[in-house]
């Protein structure tokens, strides 16, 4: 009877949290967790052990089940995220780090940085079923919303591989600026934004032409350029701005997505990397993997309104409604 | 009718030192000049160098313009204080001194008059500032700067007594060289207005100590606080406390039959 009560109790705080705020995962590679946050109070909920070195996460469309590849066990794990319960395991090959969800979310194509193969799982049959060969080290990697594209970026090679995700097979290859580490579809599939860490330059490519239509130099006034190396970016849903993580910059760049002007760099905690939207996309969250934090940015006011502590190498990023 | 001449006492006062700083166009751009330059220049080289920690009242990593503007703004009202004694040893040394003391109302009264006089001019070089640091990208909170402004007469009335106060010792306005080496570089270099706390213990001990109990760190924490909407309990009441110290060592000291003024010969 008394587990009841207790049990109700918390169901009733969870049922009050739930309603007023949304749930920011974030993947701590070296303590081996994810911390959860809510944004809007600024807090740490709790962390939670997940496995070896997690860096790549994400929720599945449906908002049920959250992804987290825990690298060093050659694994990408399932978890409840409600309940935060292991629900089971994906084949993903050796060392994932990082993996993309189609937008139906029954498919998952993950990185093999060490054998330059993307594979693809069928997360229902929680299965591989088809290996694709692509450059050297690939890594950054992306679905477009149309489902039309799957794309995988090539550390080594400098090439974004198109991959048709019907036939699975490369379409095209763009050689890009070196060492290209991040890709993301703007919200029509029209546009492929990438960054490249060793030019410290975001290029934005045409989806119907496959090629680079405008390239963005990156430049702080007194930072070294060695130090501006462009990681993760984001798009907002009506292509206003495109916000790109600097790395060891220490800063998101603000770019206007209509005339490729950076407006602003926003400081935030130091070697950014990845970046998440709140499902309204009033906020942007960063995973500031040195400082150990992760920052809070208003997108209204394009303000950094808090920077908050969540435990060692914060990696990615991911935000249940 | 007693309370009127309280009235025109200070409004003739206060009216004065207004029209003075009015008048004086170079006084105010010198007085903008000064925390200007340590901003645009002096700031610019250090940008990055908190990058590192956050303390409050920040949430959030600051670059160094942003911290430095409070203790800017101590600034200004530290050097609008020691120019308000200043001008007390002018004042001394022209006669109108004697106009004033003269008047048929308490000294005190006439101190502290002239020391809110001399804290509002200092309140609007502060606001002034403030206003060009916004179109330089410093933008705080926009209900903090009402939040600062009994923070800045707090500190203005702190530093414009200790000012009085030096005034009482200063026997001529050549003296004032010795006020600068001796009281407003050491209250300045040694507070929290261009280096935090955890920064001065990274490397002295003593120098932290120091800076935390000068009463120019309290007040510049008090404005930094208020600034981001905050408050801060202990700068607040360390900031009182010292104008209460400093204002009734200077009115002592303004006493012709026991301070300073019976060693100087009765100069006022």
């Amino acid at each position: 009877m008394q587990k009841i009560t207790i049990s109700g109790f918390c169901a009733a705080a969870l049922f009050t949290a739930a309603a007023h705020a949304e749930t920011v995962f974030v993947s701590l590679e070296k303590d081996n967790a994810i911390a959860v946050v809510d944004p809007v109070d600024a807090k740490l909920l709790k962390t939670l052990p997940v496995g070896q070195r997690p860096r790549g996460i994400a929720l599945s469309p449906d908002g049920k089940t959250l992804f987290v590849a825990t690298s060093d066990d050659d694994t990408i794990r399932m978890f409840d995220a409600e309940t935060l319960k292991e629900t089971g395991k994906l084949p993903s090959g050796e060392d994932p780090e990082t993996f993309a969800l189609s937008p139906d979310g029954k498919l998952m194509y993950v990185s093999n940085e060490d054998d330059s193969e993307v594979t693809v799982i069928d997360i229902a049959a929680q299965k591989a079923v088809a290996k694709i060969k692509v450059g050297v080290e690939p890594e950054g990697i992306a679905v477009s919303p149309d489902n039309r594209w799957a794309i995988s970026a090539s550390e080594t090679t400098n090439m974004l591989h198109w991959i048709d995700t019907k036939t699975r097979q490369i379409v095209e290859n763009t050689l890009v600026d070196p060492r290209p580490r991040a890709a993301s579809f703007t919200a029509d599939s029209q546009q492929l934004w990438a960054t490249s860490e060793m030019a410290g330059t975001v290029m934005v490519l045409d989806s119907a032409s496959k090629q680079i239509v405008q390239t963005i130099k990156l430049e702080v006034q007194g930072v070294t350029g060695d130090l501006i190396q462009p990681v993760g970016v984001a798009i907002d849903k009506d292509r206003r701005y495109a916000y790109v993580a600097m790395g060891p910059a220490n800063r998101v760049a603000v770019i206007n997505a209509q005339t490729y002007q950076v407006e602003k760099y926003l400081l935030v905690g130091q070697r950014v990397w990845n970046l998440a939207f709140s499902p309204d996309q009033s906020r942007l969250y960063t995973t500031n993997g040195i400082s150990n934090d992760i920052s809070i940015i208003d997108l209204a006011e394009h303000k950094v309104t808090k920077s908050l502590a969540v435990g060692r190498y914060p990696w990615g990023v991911a935000v249940k409604p | 009718m007693r309370v009127l001449h309280y009235w025109r006492a200070m409004a003739g006062i206060v009216g004065r030192e207004l029209l003075r700083f009015l008048h004086q166009r170079e006084r105010f751009v010198s007085a903008l000049v000064r925390p200007l330059v340590w901003l645009f220049v002096f700031a610019a080289g250090f940008r990055a160098a908190l990058g590192i920690a956050i303390s409050p009242p920040y949430e959030t990593y600051i670059l160094y313009e942003v911290y430095i503007t409070p203790g800017l703004l101590g600034m200004i009202l530290l050097f609008n204080g020691m120019q308000s004694s200043l001008s007390m040893v002018y004042d001394r040394e022209m006669g109108s001194m004697r106009m004033l003391m003269v008047c048929p109302l308490p000294r005190w009264f006439l101190l502290c008059s002239k020391l809110i006089a001399g804290t509002a001019v200092g309140v609007l070089q502060c606001y002034a500032f403030l206003g060009i640091a916004w179109l330089y990208d410093i933008q705080a909170p926009l209900p903090g700067y009402a939040w600062i402004l009994p923070a800045l007469v707090l500190g203005g009335m702190m530093l414009g007594a200790l000012g009085l106060l030096l005034s009482s010792f200063i026997k001529q306005l050549e003296n004032f060289a010795g006020v600068m080496n001796f009281v407003i570089f050491p209250l300045f270099f040694m507070s929290t207005a261009l280096y935090p706390l955890w920064k001065i213990k990274e490397s002295s001990v003593i120098l932290y100590t120091l800076a935390q109990y000068n009463p120019f760190s309290q007040a510049v924490e008090l404005i930094r606080f208020a600034l981001y909407e905050q408050f801060n309990q202990q700068a607040l009441i360390f900031t009182g406390a010292a104008f209460l110290a400093f204002m009734g060592a200077a009115i002592v000291g303004y006493n012709p039959s026991k301070g300073m003024m019976v060693k100087k010969g009765g100069g006022g």
